[in-house]
């Protein structure tokens, strides 16, 4: 699986990564198929999952309640797989806004959103979101009024989160499909609010 | 981490290179994720990544830290040897030294 | 399996403990106090998953909610601004 026409020479890392998988595959521990398919996998992984969750929460009353009980039961419903147990869905409202980090290392519901971009994954983020979460909203441009709660959620364990924006004004008869076009990644990670267009 | 002072956030976005979306590939198998063999958990790539020397993981890029720590847990796991592993990575480079 | 502890609603202190290997409680929650907010379910210990055991038997894990002015002292912003942290019971007392 070398990189076509590609004649940079290795970084040490890269070296590693080709070395470590060709001898998984000589060891019959996986295979150049399954490699390939996983990494296939990873990019159909998209916030689009996420956001038609989200769509579907703001149009059905009884779905959005399913989502906040057990977040992983509801996503089957739709068909998409959720491990068991494992999605809490927090919901915003005009009182509460939530944010989601990973501390310890860089937790994220890779399952509804694909992989999370560095900034998530960042020192810089993970020290200030739990300490400091309005400066560090603000730098992402979201000013909360100091009459809105926060609440910042630390995945340190088996538990993924994802954050139901509050859906806006001016949305009124909107299709799931358009609904679902305004919700961002950052709105699901709780750095931004959707925002008709 | 949390609660440590930091500078601010800076909005970057990462297109992944193909090498890093296959070493996170390769984490998901080991951990017997899409028909892998479950040999390792998630568990030890990140006592491995907590365990590498604190200059050496802020140089390092984030799959960069995985790849190490996969293979750091394989060889724990006596899945393969250093030494296989240093022959392979030398067998590697020589094969792949083509024209610039 | 273990017996889950404490329901939701109850008062817990995280303990203030700094054992060498692999910890999932961070460092800036030890020793500070909170209220559960839900059992989230059992799941494998992952201190000794970390080395290469089993992680059994399950231990079960809270979601605990702590206001954010009790654990950092100069922090500025709404009073009842939360933090909720996944904790595992041997971790509460």
């Amino acid at each position: 699986m070398k990189d076509n026409g590609d004649y940079q020479p290795y970084s040490y890392f890269q070296l590693m990564e080709v070395s470590l998988r060709e001898l998984l595959v000589e060891k019959g521990v996986v295979t150049e198929a399954q490699v390939e398919a996983a990494v296939e996998d990873i990019r159909s992984r998209t916030p689009e999952r996420g956001a038609k969750v989200v769509a579907r929460a703001w149009v059905d009353g009884s779905f959005k309640q399913k989502l906040l009980e057990n977040g992983s039961r509801a996503c089957e419903e739709l068909g998409l797989d959720m491990p068991a147990l494992r999605l809490v869905v927090m919901e915003n409202t005009s009182s509460v806004h939530n944010m989601v980090v990973c501390t310890l290392c860089s937790c994220y519901p890779r399952m509804l959103l694909g992989l999370p971009p560095e900034w998530y994954k960042s020192r810089n983020y993970r020290s200030r979101a739990v300490r400091e979460p309005r400066a560090v909203l603000s730098e992402f441009g979201l000013q909360l009024s100091m009459e809105t709660k926060i609440r910042v959620h630390d995945s340190t364990a088996d538990m993924r989160y994802l954050v139901l924006p509050m859906r806006p004004a001016g949305t009124g008869g909107w299709s799931e499909e358009r609904l679902a076009s305004i919700v961002t990644r950052d709105c699901m990670i709780g750095v931004a609010v959707p925002k008709p267009n | 981490m949390g609660g440590l002072p930091a500078g601010k956030v800076e909005p970057t976005e990462h297109d992944y290179a193909q090498w890093e979306r296959r070493v996170d590939a390769l984490m998901v198998l080991l951990t017997g994720v899409k028909g892998g063999k479950r040999l390792m958990t998630v568990d030890e790539l990140r006592k491995n990544v907590e365990a590498l020397p604190p200059d050496a993981y802020d140089r390092m890029s984030y799959y960069e830290r995985w790849v190490t720590s996969i293979t750091q847990t394989m060889i724990q796991r006596g899945v393969i040897t250093t030494e296989e592993l240093g022959r392979k990575m030398t067998e590697i480079e020589k094969r792949d030294r083509g024209p610039v | 399996m273990i017996a889950a502890r404490f329901k939701p609603g109850e008062k817990v202190r995280v303990r203030k403990a700094y054992p060498l290997g692999h910890i999932r409680t961070p460092y800036y929650i030890r020793g500070h106090g909170g209220v559960i907010e839900r059992l989230c379910g059992s799941f494998g210990n992952p201190e000794e998953l970390a080395q290469m055991r089993s992680g059994e038997p399950k231990q079960p894990l809270y979601r605990v909610r702590f206001l954010q002015n009790e654990v950092w002292p100069e922090y500025r912003g709404n009073p009842e601004d939360a933090l909720e942290v996944e904790i595992f019971q041997h971790w509460l007392e």
